[in-house]
């Protein structure tokens, strides 16, 4: 009989382990089903993992990595303080929103004006958006006790509906024919997040290697960092060590917010270039794997962030060269999360073969 | 001479990694109260356990009046006549006596009868009890009748009782004593199983003493003094804490008429307590757990604030401080839940020192720490309380509960606390190990601290208490010096028996 059973402490080695072995497997797994519809496994595991960076075509797909990372990083490193504490933001995509219509919102408002302060302004106004965002789901836990995963999770929804209602009404570019959709900010001068476009690189990028660092010290040598770590496994003993659980919940939810919104700021002044209905692609929702991938360790999500970076640009080209259906890799991103819950439990638990009970 | 009832003859039970019984032999006679000695880990359970036909032995025999006795489950041991009271009641809150009574019964009657059952024995042996009362309202001492009760009914003739009086006030126990020595004369065995020695001393007429499987020696209890079966229990010489006379200091903390709402909906509200606690002395609290020991550690401590005057530490109000401002001041706790309150099982010890002594042992500068000084500070608990550990990297969970009660409990005097408040300081823990911490405890307060030792074990704070009060339903007795009381005055202060009357025993 195969019995799991419960390890004096966390083991150091498949901590590091668990992440490479769930890529293996749903490698393993991605591939019986990319078999399963009519394509070489082989192929197309190379197409998607290692194509975007070693084919002839690379320096196209290399600066993509950077650009489709950097939102996924820098909102699952605002994301990882809260899992640690045991607080549950799932509505990353609206604080994300949000704060891209804040952001954007500003800079338009200076058109066409030209000035060195109007990109910081932004910064601060998509932060802002963001962590007011945040802020709705933290105060109502905080004084009323609701949960905040049902209404972070539900003022995505409401987020989504005040998008549309802005791209259709205030911000629609008074020049664009009645299109749907604002101005675009990545042909304004002064509000364009863009550094280097043809090599991906935008504030963004910079901003996410800033929040990694960050993130490192507070959680491994700043005593926030130590208290929310201590919050998220003995909330008891949190509280007798002097931790005021609802502030940290509200600091938690507002470092998630500011981080999602500056990331969506990021996005509408340069990769999106404009607040359109649909500008959002899930990177709010995506982070939360990119978050776990990485162990809720910022070096890790840093790692992860490629990497799932890499499945959306891989699964890209698999679907243009290959004609794989887009759900297909949205499967495989699924299992990617699947299979590293999975194989977690090793990190606790130790499997081992038990004799037959008397 | 006559055979035993009950005849162990070299039972071994061996689990990976662990003997747990070795060649255990001895015999328990005919209405014989036997006492079974031990530490914790000694292999009690084990043995209980394979009496009861809850574990099957490895090797050796059993025999019950001559015949061999082998139960392959507890319904065969009952069947056999051992009957067994657990430490931990297994009963349902929302039924009454006699429903719960009932549903242990592989045949049982029709309710009226059981509780007419119920009324004559609890009538013939002193056992007051009403099988219409529902179970959620009973006192742990009324809830252990109903185990006991629904165990006479099947008129055992060996009956198992693990750890009985941990629960039960002076006077409850006495009640219990009371009907076991009734049950012993009409000839029921009874093996009793405890680690407080001068009950098994008042109560019981054989004691067989266990050590790490094996058994060790057996004695008379009432004529081997508490001292030596200890010494027996442990292996060793075992250390007296040593309490030196000394006048009453000064008034360091004092509590204004402290009332707060039960912080939850099992809790217990604190009601108007008054206490002055002086430097330099330690200050027990007696009660039975959940009279609000743990609401009045988490006032002192700082976890539940309440009105600023109500508390007052060198004459200054701090009823509403958090707790790192009043570990700050000097004002120190340690909670009885060692793991996921004193100490976060999963983080490391070094990470548990940083836990509560990050304020006064100066482990962070504008909020970042120093690893080096918080392992240096954690090394040093370890090695002055004689933590078994590998290093302060481990886990907290990777230690034995008494370990990690001396880290948590050496955490705090490290600090050199002005005041210190402890719950169940020795709970769990082994002789002596347990003496090493309330010698610790003297020690500080000889130093001059204000020591408050909140305890359900009696003989441990008259050993090391100046002054007695007692908790009881969120209220606090006025102290009294503890040199000269009397169970029976410690018994009343505790709240009595609960409205009960001491069992009438027939001579």
């Amino acid at each position: 009989m195969i019995k799991l059973e419960k390890r004096p402490q966390p083991s150091k080695r498949w901590t590091f382990a668990t992440p490479i072995v769930a890529v293996l497997l749903t490698m393993f797994f991605g591939g019986v089903l990319f078999a399963a519809l009519g394509q070489d496994p082989l192929v197309t595991i190379r197409t998607i993992f290692f194509d975007p960076l070693f084919s002839e075509f690379a320096w196209f797909y290399r600066p993509q990595l950077l650009i489709k990372g950097a939102p996924l990083v820098l909102i699952a490193i605002g994301l990882s303080f809260g899992f640690r504490a045991g607080i549950w933001n799932i509505g990353a995509e609206g604080q994300y929103i949000v704060g891209a219509i804040c952001g954007a919102a500003v800079g338009l408002a200076f058109y066409p004006m030209e000035s060195f302060i109007i990109l910081p302004l932004m910064v601060v106004a998509g932060a802002l958006g963001g962590l007011l965002w945040a802020m709705i789901p933290g105060l109502l836990r905080v004084k009323f006790g609701t949960n905040e995963i049902l209404v972070s999770l539900m003022l995505v929804y409401v987020a989504e509906q005040l998008l549309a209602s802005m791209a259709l009404g205030a911000l629609r570019n008074p020049e664009g024919m009645g299109f749907p959709g604002s101005r675009n900010l990545a042909q304004y001068p002064s509000a364009t997040s863009w550094i280097n476009q043809s090599a991906g690189m935008h504030w963004g990028v910079v901003t996410a290697l800033i929040a990694v660092i960050f993130a490192y010290i507070a959680l491994s040598r700043h005593i926030f960092g130590f208290n929310v770590r201590l919050s998220g496994q003995s909330p008891r003993a949190a509280r007798f060590a002097g931790v005021n659980p609802g502030r940290l919940i509200l600091i938690c939810m507002g470092i998630s917010g500011t981080l999602a919104g500056l990331a969506g700021l990021f996005e509408v002044a340069g990769p999106a270039g404009q607040v359109s209905i649909d500008f959002n692609v899930g990177y709010g929702f995506t982070a939360i794997i990119v978050a776990f991938l990485g162990r809720l360790h910022p070096v890790g999500i840093l790692l992860a962030g490629g990497l799932m970076a890499l499945t959306y640009i891989g699964g890209e080209i698999a679907q243009s060269n290959l004609g794989l259906p887009i759900a297909a890799i949205q499967i495989l991103q699924g299992m990617l999360l699947f299979f590293l819950l999975a194989v977690d439990v090793l990190t606790n638990y130790r499997i081992t073969l038990a004799r037959k009970a008397h | 001479m006559t055979e035993p009832l009950l005849r162990l003859w070299g039972l071994t039970k061996a689990y990976p990694g662990v003997v747990a019984n070795k060649d255990v032999s001895f015999d328990i006679g005919r209405g014989e109260v036997h006492a079974l000695l031990g530490e914790n880990g000694a292999g009690k359970s084990t043995l209980v356990k394979t009496i009861y036909g809850l574990v099957k032995p490895d090797s050796g025999t059993m025999t019950l009046e001559g015949e061999p006795f082998q139960p392959a489950e507890p319904r065969a041991a009952r069947a056999a006549g051992v009957a067994m009271v657990f430490q931990h009641f297994s009963l349902f809150d929302a039924m009454n006596v006699a429903e719960n009574i009932a549903l242990g019964m592989e045949n049982p009657p029709p309710q009226a009868e059981i509780a007419a059952q119920v009324r004559q024995v609890s009538d013939q042996y002193g056992l007051p009890l009403d099988p219409d009362r529902i179970v959620g309202e009973l006192s742990a001492g009324e809830r252990q009748r109903v185990e006991i009760i629904r165990c006479l009914l099947q008129d055992p003739k060996l009956l198992i009782m693990d750890e009985p009086t941990s629960v039960l006030t002076p006077q409850e126990v006495a009640i219990l004593f009371e009907t076991l020595r009734k049950l012993s004369r009409e000839s029921t065995a009874i093996l009793y199983i405890s680690h407080k020695l001068e009950e098994i001393r008042a109560l019981c007429d054989n004691a067989t003493v266990l050590r790490l499987g094996q058994v060790v020696g057996t004695c008379d209890p009432r004529t081997t003094s508490a001292r030596d079966m200890a010494e027996l229990m442990v292996g060793s010489t075992l250390h007296v804490p040593h309490k030196e006379d000394k006048p009453a200091g000064e008034t360091v903390l004092a509590l204004k008429n402290l009332s707060a709402k039960a912080p939850h909906r099992f809790g217990t509200p604190l009601r108007d307590i008054v206490l002055e606690v002086r430097k330099g002395e330690v200050l027990g609290i007696g009660g039975v757990a959940g009279n609000g020991q743990d609401e009045l550690v988490a006032a002192l401590s700082g976890e539940m604030k309440t009105a600023k005057a109500m508390i007052h530490y060198k004459g200054q109000p701090i009823g509403n401080l958090a707790p790192n401002a009043r570990r700050k001041i000097g004002i120190l706790a340690a909670p009885e839940e060692r793991m996921g309150h004193a100490a976060a099982p999963d983080m490391s010890l070094t990470e548990n020192a940083i836990l509560t002594a990050m304020t006064r042992e100066k482990l962070t500068t504008n909020g970042f720490l120093h690893w080096a000084k918080a392992r240096k500070f954690a090394e040093g608990v370890i090695a002055a309380f004689d933590v078994r550990t590998p290093g302060p990297q481990n886990a907290a969970r990777s230690l034995s509960g008494g370990n990690l009660q001396k880290f948590v409990i050496g955490r705090e005097i490290m600090q050199a606390p002005e005041v210190l408040v402890v719950n169940q300081p020795t709970w769990g823990v082994d002789a002596s190990a347990a003496a090493a911490i309330r010698q610790a405890l003297l020690d500080l307060a000889a130093k001059g601290a204000a020591v408050i030792v909140i305890s359900q074990d009696l003989d441990e704070l008259m050993e090391i208490s100046d002054r007695f009060a007692a908790l009881n339903e969120g209220r606090l007795s006025a102290p009294r010096p503890a040199a000269g009381l009397t169970v029976e005055e410690i018994g009343l202060m505790l709240g009595g028996a609960h409205d009960m009357e001491v069992a009438h025993v027939d001579a």
